[in-house]
């Protein structure tokens, strides 16, 4: 079930709410067929970015919204043939799960048997077929959660938007759904823009995730782009756990309290003079613990957490601050042993 | 210690006592009215025998002021419901100081003894003697007084659901204003709706302060019609009257809550199912739709 795939561009689109501006001016261009997630913290202007395109808010004037070469900026919701998930999923407790799904049919006056015929595709699709007469208020959290997203579908969008649409279920219904909702959106390949403030969904789901904070997008990518070269510090640490080392420049190799790095480029891209006092990057899985003797940096075992697949070590005096490295889950560490850390050479990142 | 005398026994009973004891006090007078209304000789006691008279000599003295409050509940449902609804709506909606205001202000007319609007009314129409004397004047009092309740009532559910997201996902499905209003806000707004009707027709079949002040001798309704017939008549007379009231009330207010009861409009079969279990459930099924203005009066 294949859907027309529409490019969406936002050129110069800023929201400010009573004064107070919530989204800076921005440029995006998605793709036709694409999943694009906004990604960020609450307060981000992620949700607003998708209410416009959504058409549930107007731009400032200046902005502008188009879906493939229609300038839609004009258009309320209802004129947009947008999908739309809400976080609270937004069903109509006084229709059926059939009446759900099929409402946006009957408000464009399908005709009866071929709206049926429809409705009964999606239902079967979102596996909700057994339920179809039932009224919202008997569905789990998960059902409704297809419903709306069946819902959504029905009248064939031009584009999906989908606000949150796990953030109210449970870790392990949401960890299901993902994997659903993601074999879905690469079948249906419609254009479609995910909101979520989950790094991980994003990176599940996502073609390129945007990150947005204070109302700007910080950068946008592919979840491995954004995730393994973050262009700033605020993105790379709203994504995943990040270790700083704070040192100094010295011969084309970094000091630090535990040791020497001598990573052939690493000093080049960190634009500092010879002495200068700056500071690198790395994520604790790509640490590896080696014999102190050969290791990049050498210190010891603050504090060692078991997660089950794997120990996560805190270690101190290898860098000013304490640094986080994961190993096996089997490594067993008791407090205060000598540890040598080396980490991969492209593990190793320079921000600014 | 015996188990009935354990401290938490006897406070549970002295409970019990105390709720029969109020209970009795509120339903006492009330069964005795419409005992005097079936009693030849209220002053003899049921010795005397039991009858219909008075009743028949009720209907055909004030059969008129019957369909003449009919009517007049009807147009005030009718009236409240086309102006209250979409105002209730709009205010649930709105989040400004202003509609607060406007909502605090709706409250007037409660607040204010049925008198003074009453007064209110007369000295600005009561120079219009066709609207004077027409049973619309009483129409005008009644929903002045009765707007509150749809309102309330309404804004209350309207508030209650997330009725602005449950908007917006039927406009995200193409649905224009009107068919969202039509499709997702009145149905769900039907408990509300259906409450703040039953209290405006029991209110409006039940007002007597500023209906007698409006009334004119053509347009007698029916709580005016009983204060003549106290007034005037002999108290099993009154009484029969009474019990005319309360035929005529009850069923209005059965119905009402039934329909109430049904949530999904679609699901007939398991709404007459649950009407079903709610007739064999409720022994008094009077009791119940009745407590229901107070509730949503507050």
């Amino acid at each position: 079930m294949r859907l027309e795939a529409v490019p969406v561009t936002l050129s110069r689109c800023a929201k400010t709410f009573r004064g107070q501006r919530v989204l800076e001016p921005v440029d995006l261009s998605i793709e036709p067929g694409e999943t694009l997630v906004l990604l960020g913290p609450s307060g981000c202007g992620k949700t607003t970015t998708l209410r416009l395109i959504a058409g549930l808010e107007k731009p400032d004037a200046g902005g502008r919204v188009s879906f493939g070469a229609d300038d839609v900026t004009a258009l309320p919701i209802e004129r947009r043939q947008v999908g739309m998930v809400f976080q609270n999923y937004a069903l109509f407790p006084n229709l059926t799960v059939r009446g759900n799904v099929g409402y946006g049919l009957r408000i464009q006056k399908v005709e009866a048997s071929a709206a049926r015929r429809r409705v009964d595709e999606l239902l079967e699709m979102t596996e909700l077929t057994a339920h179809a007469d039932k009224p919202i208020t008997e569905l789990s959290g998960g059902q409704r959660q297809r419903v709306a997203l069946a819902r959504a579908l029905a009248p064939r969008p031009r584009v999906l938007l989908l606000d949150e649409p796990l953030t109210a279920l449970d870790a392990r219904l949401r960890e299901t759904l993902r994997a659903e909702m993601n074999a879905l959106l690469r079948e249906l390949r419609v254009t479609s823009i995910y909101v979520t403030h989950d790094q991980s969904e994003a990176m599940a789901l996502a073609d390129r995730i945007v990150v947005m904070s204070a109302g700007r997008i910080e950068q946008c990518g592919t979840p491995r782009e954004i995730y393994y070269q973050p262009a700033s510090r605020a993105v790379a640490q709203f994504i995943g756990t990040l270790n700083r080392v704070a040192g100094e420049c010295r011969d084309n190799a970094f000091v630090t309290l535990g040791g020497t790095i001598s990573v052939t480029g690493l000093v080049a891209q960190l634009r500092a003079r010879d002495g200068a006092r700056s500071e690198i990057f790395f994520r604790p899985e790509d640490a590896v613990l080696v014999d102190p003797q050969a290791a990049q940096l050498r210190g010891a075992v603050e504090s060692a957490l078991f997660l089950g697949e794997r120990t996560r070590l805190k270690i101190r005096d290898a860098a000013p601050g304490a640094l986080i490295v994961d190993v096996p889950g089997r490594v067993e560490l008791a407090e205060g042993t000598a540890v040598g850390i080396s980490v991969r050479d492209e593990g190793w990142v320079a921000l600014h | 210690m015996p188990e009935f005398l354990r401290p938490r026994r006897l406070l549970v009973a002295g409970q019990l006592l105390l709720t029969l004891a109020l209970v009795a006090f509120m339903v006492v007078p009330v069964v005795m009215s419409v005992m005097a209304g079936l009693t030849v000789n209220y002053f003899r006691g049921v010795s005397s025998g039991l009858t219909l008279k008075w009743l028949d000599q009720v209907w055909a003295m004030y059969q008129g002021s019957v369909w003449l409050s009919i009517e007049i509940a009807l147009a005030t449902l009718a009236i409240t419901l086309a102006i209250g609804v979409p105002a209730a709506y709009a205010l649930a909606r709105s989040n400004t100081r202003w509609a607060r205001f406007v909502e605090e202000l709706l409250v007037l007319p409660i607040a204010l003894p049925g008198l003074a609007t009453a007064l209110a009314l007369l000295s600005v129409y009561g120079g219009w003697s066709a609207f004077r004397s027409s049973m619309w004047f009483i129409v005008a009092g009644h929903v002045v007084f009765t707007l509150p309740f749809m309102v309330r009532s309404v804004a209350a559910v309207c508030a209650g659901t997330d009725l602005r997201t449950m908007e917006e996902g039927a406009a995200s499905l193409g649905a224009s204003f009107a068919q969202r209003f039509l499709t997702i806000v009145l149905p769900n707004a039907r408990p509300g709706i259906v409450a703040g009707a039953l209290a405006v027709l029991t209110l409006s079949i039940g007002e007597f302060n500023l209906t007698w002040m409006l009334h004119t001798p053509d347009t007698k309704t029916l709580p005016v019609g009983l204060a003549d017939a106290y007034a005037s008549m002999r108290l099993e007379v009154g009484s029969a009257y009474t019990i005319l009231f309360l035929l005529m009330t009850l069923p209005l207010l059965i119905a009402m809550q039934w329909l109430g009861l049904d949530p999904a409009g679609a699901q007939s079969s398991r709404a007459a199912a649950k009407r079903k279990r709610a007739l064999s459930r409720s022994s008094a099924p009077g009791q119940q739709p009745l407590t229901h203005p107070v509730e949503t009066a507050r």
